[in-house]
Order: C-alpha cells, then structure tokens, then sequence
C-alpha cells in the first residue's frame, strides 16, 4: 500500500487516489504553430524514467484536487508531494 | 545435440541421469558478431533461434542482463489465444497459432501446450453484440470462434455464478476453442537449448550499458562484460525498453507498468479452460499442478519494481470472487509481480529504428507470451531482411505519428480511463 500526502487532506492512502501519469509533460501552447512531432511528443511518447519520477495523481475520493507525487519507480517511495499549480524544481 | 527421447531418457537412466549435456552453454563474449539481440526473455531466445533457422545467421548473441527465464517469459500466466479483432492482430496471433501447435516437436522439447479454449464472458446484451462482431472478425480472418449463450456457457462452467440477482449477471460468452495454455519455463529453456545448439552465444549476467552509433549506424554494444561490435542489433527486453531507448536518445511511445499475477494452493481438476471476466479485468485458468492461477489489471502507475501492492490484487481477486464465488474459499500460494512495456494503443511494436541496424521489439502490454514465436519469427525476418514483413507491417514505430493506430482496445497505459 502507498501512503500519499495530499497537500490538501494529509497521509492518505492509495485507494483513495487516482493516478494522472508523468507530470513533466507539458500541452503545447495554445494559438502557436504546432509541428507533429510536439504532438506526438505530448499524446504519446514518454520517458518512463526509472527512480525519481514526477507525476500527476487526483485525490479523487478525497478533495478532488489533482495533485504532483515525487516518486521513486524502482523501489515505491515517496518523496515528496506539492500542490498541482506549484512548480517544482 | 543430445535429442530429447524416450530412449535417451532409458539410455542415461542406467547412469543415474548425471551425464546429461547442458541444455546451453555459458560463453565468454566474443569480439564480433553478426546479430546481438538484448533482453533474454522468450521473444529475444525466439528471434534468435528464428535468425539460425529460417535465415542462415548463427554468428549471433543473446545478451541478458539476468539469467534465461528470470524475466516476464517466468511471470507470466501462460495463456496463449488470438481472439483479436483487427486484422494486425489477428493474422499475427494464428500464425503464431500454428508454430505453438508444433512448437514441441519443432523444438524436441515438451511445452505442454494445452488447447483448452478461452472463454470471455459477456454480462449484457452489448457485450454480446460486441463479441459476435469480434467473433465474425476472428472467422474472416480463419481463426475459430463460438459465440455461446447463457446455457451453453453454464454446461462448460457450472461452478461459475449463474445466479439471476448479481451484479453482473452471465449473458454469454465468446469461446476461442483452439486457445489454450502451455508450460512457460519450457518455452524458454526448448528456445534457448535449440539456439544454442545452432551456435547462439547465450551471455547471461550481462548488462548493456551504452551503444555505440556512428553516422545514424549501429557498430556495436557496451556491456557490464565488455564492448562487443555488431553489423546488427535487436532489442527486446519487454519493461526495460524506456532504459535503454534514453541511452539511444529516443522517447517511445511506452511506459512501464507493473502487472501483477497469483496463483491458489493446488486443488483437484475443477476448470478445463482459460475464463475471463466481461465486466472488469479478471482471468483464470487452472495449472496441471492444480493450482488456479490467475491475474487481471495493472497496479496502474509507473513502476519498475516487479513487485505490487495488495490494494490492486484485493480488487482483481474481488472480480475473481464475483465470477466463480468457490474462489473464496481456496488459500493464495504465491503472488509476484513483472514489468510490461505499455504502448499508447495497446498493440505491439516490431519495426526498424532511425538508425541503421537497429531493430525494435516492444510494447507488449498484457499479452507477451502467447506471442513469442510470432514475435521472435517476425523479428528474425525483420532483422535479417532489414525490411518488416508483412505480419508485422503494422506494427510499426511510427503508426503513433501517421494515425494508423491499432484501436484493439483503446487503452494502452490509460488505465484510469477504464
């Protein structure tokens, strides 16, 4: 079982989270020529990076908000956690 | 090589049976060889021992990281079908039909494949209609299917729940007779003792740790044993495909997931075939050993660690428990977990790369096993002709960027939007 710390709601578990996949994707911006290759690169094609990982998960039986997990891939652990609009260094 | 016989097996008897040969060899790594696959696993020994057999190119190496069977091709819940509806998928899968149906004399080693059928079952009338579209699908395309009603589905399995107030109640259910089940570590073992003894170099305890790729072309490896120059390279080495891509300075469109599986204490004959349920994600079939063996979702989230977490196997098992309630009375042996390469559409990738002599093998999701000699077969050709052919054609890198995505499912590692 992972044990979440949601900024909002604190130490929760995982059943009460949804996950979002890897938070370091960015939309390309609106009103902006788009080559295919950005496209592809936001729809489908990711790192996938093992250990350290930041990602998107919604506390969705909890206060709803989507929130960014620091991760570890190969061993679980969680690191740590930050509000969905915070940036992360 | 020592043929595997009823004779042999009398002959070495008298010798208490320690003078066996070695089903493989341990080589040193040579300087050079024509074709190195990575990644061990079924599909790296099948591609190999396709490259030997059907093309003449034995001056090849096998490089893995652990040891032969360590991997997804020991973790998996061996069910092999090809009850696809896409054209892609399905031709691919039948052919791969036929080289299981021979696959033990054709290897002089038993893998107990065993034809039990699958049965998907359907838990409304659109799930019925759905699976009689599929299943004229899979006859177009020569593959059996039998499209079976309530009744017919409850005198195949009467232990599953036929009661009229559950949740997700038995319509029917779509019946692969011709799938089935074979014995895992033997396909693994019958792959890598019959490419060895073709003169593969099978290099265990070996780790890649770089390539070297001169002017967009492949000119060799760097391993934990040392650098080993080839004229070509395959990769296949299942969840371990995003390392090595960050290596070549490649994203693909992947992410690794892990996949749990079980399996309950061994009970007498109760289930003859593989049965999934309609109304979630839940398979299970019964091993000769008796034990039920089962799986269903993803743990759902980027991982690497071939081990999950309870919260995903109570759900599967609770699906489990909807579908056949006497489930809950047996005890779990063993659960263990293994890492997929999830692809943005759920279909594989068998393809050439940007850089010349080198070939791709991934993406293999749920279903890697059933696919090994397909897969190891289409690879082969793909690597020895450098051109894909035509079972594997769509199967492409860059269907991702044109469009021609393979709808079979619609999910790739989108799980949450199940």
């Amino acid at each position: 079982m992972l044990y979440i710390n949601c900024p909002h709601c604190g130490m929760r578990s995982q059943n009460e989270f949804s996950y979002g996949g890897d938070a370091s994707v960015k939309r390309p911006e609106l009103n902006k020529e788009v080559s295919d290759q950005e496209w592809d690169d936001f729809v489908y094609n990711r790192k996938s990076l093992r250990g350290k990982h930041l990602e998107l998960w919604q506390h969705i039986s909890g206060c709803r908000q989507w929130i960014k997990v620091e991760r570890d891939t190969s061993t679980h652990e969680i690191f740590r956690t930050f509000k969905a609009e915070e940036e992360v260094a | 090589m020592q043929k595997y016989s009823i004779f042999n097996l009398v002959k070495n008897a008298f010798s208490n049976h320690e003078n066996w040969d070695l089903a493989w060899k341990d080589p040193t790594p040579k300087e050079q060889y024509d074709v190195v696959i990575i990644g061990g696993g079924g599909h790296g020994l099948a591609t190999a021992y396709y490259l030997a057999k059907e093309h003449n190119i034995t001056n090849v190496a096998i490089i893995e990281k652990g040891w032969i069977g360590g991997g997804n091709v020991g973790r998996n819940t061996t069910i092999i079908r090809s009850n696809y509806m896409h054209d892609e998928n399905g031709l691919f899968s039948e052919f791969g039909m036929d080289l299981w149906r021979k696959m033990s004399q054709d290897l002089n080693y038993n893998v107990m494949f065993s034809p039990r059928g699958i049965i998907n079952l359907a838990h409304s009338d659109a799930q019925m209609n759905a699976y009689a579209r599929r299943g004229n699908s899979m006859r177009l395309n020569g593959i059996d299917a039998v499209l079976l009603n309530r009744e017919q589905v409850k005198e195949i399995i009467p232990m599953a729940d036929f009661s009229e107030n559950v949740r997700f109640p038995i319509f029917g259910g779509l019946m692969q007779p011709s799938a089935g089940t074979a014995r895992h570590d033997a396909v693994a073992w019958g792959y890598a003792r019959q490419a060895d003894s073709m003169g593969v170099d099978i290099i265990q305890n070996c780790e890649v740790t770089g390539f070297d790729v001169v002017a967009g072309k492949i000119k060799g490896i760097r391993t934990s044993r040392g650098n080993i120059k080839a004229k070509k390279v395959g990769i296949c080495v299942a969840g371990s495909t995003n390392i090595l891509a960050e290596k070549l300075n490649m994203t693909l469109p992947i992410e690794t997931h892990l996949l749990q599986a079980c399996v309950s204490e061994p009970v007498k004959p109760v289930l003859d075939n593989v049965v999934t349920f309609g109304a979630g994600h839940f398979y299970v079939s019964q091993s000769d050993k008796g034990e039920m063996v089962m799986g269903g979702d993803l743990d759902g989230y980027n991982s690497y660690a071939q081990r999950g977490n309870l919260p995903t196997l109570q759900h599967v098992l609770t699906e489990g428990i909807a579908m056949m309630p006497f489930l809950s009375k047996l005890k779990m042996l063993r659960t263990w977990g293994g890492i997929m390469d999830m692809s943005m559409d759920g279909s594989p990738i068998i393809d050439k790369t940007h850089i010349e002599g080198l070939y791709l093998n991934c993406g293999w999701c749920y279903g890697g096993f059933k696919a090994t000699p397909a897969s190891g077969w289409t690879f082969a050709h793909t690597i020895a002709q450098d051109r894909v052919h035509e079972l594997n054609a769509g199967y492409s890198l860059n269907r991702f960027s044109t469009g021609n995505l393979i709808d079979e499912k619609g999910l790739g590692t989108k799980t949450w939007i199940s």
